[in-house]
């Protein structure tokens, strides 16, 4: 088996439109939650989330870019833009053949379809431009990365909801490990933030109308945010051979499902999904410094995160953090596993523990040291990063300090 | 604007090129236009005149819309236009 160098990052999302903007912020507890900017937003219940703004894709794609990319295909774009800058790599070759792109999405160009639904029922319109489909399928984003990069191998799109990411990340793991692919582009997009979005959302009444607050006595829901997060993920040996700089190892992951219930999460699934990722990457549980949890801030799926690690970590449960940076940026659904990913690298590189903001009382069932408010420094050598998802798809991954 | 100026704006616009640069007499594929660019051409048109236009991307030879030229593309459009009822 191969070992697995991640030697690229990029992001755009609430809190910066590049990695460094995004760990600056992390490291001083910003909150990119605010009220939401777009049309009609009186007529929701909920009016906050977590844009990406001072955004103007104007400025980065030309005209008949725009007409076929979406805004999570964009996002996509910028980061896998930054992740390849970063990493020097250039596909030409057998190497161009060999490597692809495996995005996490959930909603596709929910932009698009918002847009053009407008056009045909309000607007009572009989046409939409002709790239409707083009620009809304859940695999355009993938799609463009490998036409940008000349990426000519395996390449699709994998959507489990909240997890997709981890799930995307996970097979892009699987595929370099076991030699098929030297290098996989992965992580995953979302844009949501559009009227029908929230609205959806809105109806399943879990959403917060102030803050996100995970872990804290005073939760009261998830917040969603949007943006991307892309890795460039690489056979450590061929990483080596050119120099790269290595941004942390991937050592293992593990899907679970609940097989129990369409939205309400699982205590087993979920330390199944921890455990397993423990067994995959032959760690010990004490190696374990941090875990940056799903953490959405609803009532349910907190303590229910909590419990798991503590059955997973006996009394080494107490000893480790976990923080959920959804407080600053949102939940980013089939995006937000990469977007964490990045508070993971920052822990093991930097040896700086994102905290969980918005953090106010302390709450029995969810009795762990959720790093609140400030980050913190410490040295760690393995970081964990858990997705939990609708529909009780799990994945978690585990990664170690080189 | 006379139809065919208009028609030629559109062209023009979608091979990236200026209208002076567009003669009755070019292709779409003289003027680098692709498929998806026919069809977002034919959607520009259709915004542009109101109009409906029998196109089938599968066989593009045996429409009813003539794509051969500039000046097919024109003639087919002041016929659908004029057979258009005056809303």
């Amino acid at each position: 088996m191969k070992r697995v160098a991640i030697t690229g990052a990029g992001t755009i999302n609430a809190l910066g439109h590049n990695v460094s903007q995004t760990l600056e912020a992390m490291r001083e507890g910003h909150c990119g939650i605010g009220p939401l900017e777009m049309r009609d937003v009186d007529r929701l219940a909920v009016q906050i989330g977590a844009q990406v703004s001072d955004f103007s894709p104007d400025t980065i794609f030309n005209r008949q870019q725009l007409a076929l990319y979406d805004r999570f295909t964009q996002f996509a774009l910028i980061a896998a833009r930054e992740a390849l800058a970063y990493s020097g790599l250039e596909f030409s070759g057998a190497l161009s053949a060999k490597s692809g792109v495996v995005l996490g999405n959930s909603g596709g160009g929910m932009q698009t379809l918002d847009e053009n639904y407008r056009t045909v029922y309000e607007d009572g319109k009989n046409r939409v431009h002709p790239f409707v489909v083009p620009k809304l399928m859940n695999n355009a984003a993938a799609s463009h990365i490998s036409m940008e990069f000349n990426l000519k191998g395996p390449s699709f799109t994998v959507a489990s909801a909240c997890a997709s990411s981890n799930h995307a990340m996970a097979q892009a793991f699987q595929m370099v490990r076991s030699g098929m692919a030297p290098v996989m582009i992965t992580g995953g997009a979302e844009s949501m933030l559009c009227f029908g979005g929230v609205k959806a959302w809105e109806g399943l009444r879990v959403m917060s109308k102030d803050a996100c607050r995970p872990f804290s006595a005073t939760r009261n829901g998830m917040v969603q945010g949007e943006g991307a997060g892309v890795f460039v993920f690489e056979e450590m040996d061929h990483a080596e051979a050119r120099g790269a700089d290595i941004l942390a190892e991937v050592v293992g992951f593990a899907m679970t499902s609940d097989a129990a219930d369409i939205v309400m999460p699982s205590r087993q699934g979920a330390s199944r999904a921890i455990s397993g990722a423990l067994e995959d990457a032959g760690l010990n549980r004490e190696e374990v410094g941090y875990i940056n949890a799903h953490g959405t801030g609803t009532a349910a799926n907190d303590k229910t995160e909590c419990s798991a690690v503590a059955d997973v970590f006996g009394p080494h449960a107490d000893r480790l953090m976990m923080s959920s940076t959804k407080s600053m940026h949102g939940h980013l659904i089939g995006g937000t596993g990469a977007v964490e990913l990045l508070a993971c690298i920052m822990a093991l590189r930097d040896g700086v523990i994102a905290p969980t903001i918005g953090y106010e009382e302390a709450d029995p069932e969810c009795a762990l040291d959720v790093v609140p408010n400030e980050a913190r420094e410490a040295s760690i050598d393995v970081a964990l990063s858990n997705a939990f998802a609708f529909g009780g798809l799990n994945a978690v991954l585990a990664l170690r300090r080189v | 604007m006379s139809v065919k100026d208009r028609v030629i704006e559109i062209v023009a616009e979608q091979a990236v090129l200026e209208p002076s640069d567009v003669t009755m007499e070019s292709t779409l594929e003289d003027l680098g236009i692709d498929s998806l660019g026919l069809v977002e051409s034919i959607f520009a048109i259709e915004e542009e005149f109101d109009i409906s236009i029998p196109f089938n991307a599968n066989e593009p030879e045996s429409s009813e819309f003539d794509i051969s030229s500039v000046t097919t593309i024109i003639a087919g459009i002041e016929k659908l236009i004029e057979n258009t009822p005056a809303a």
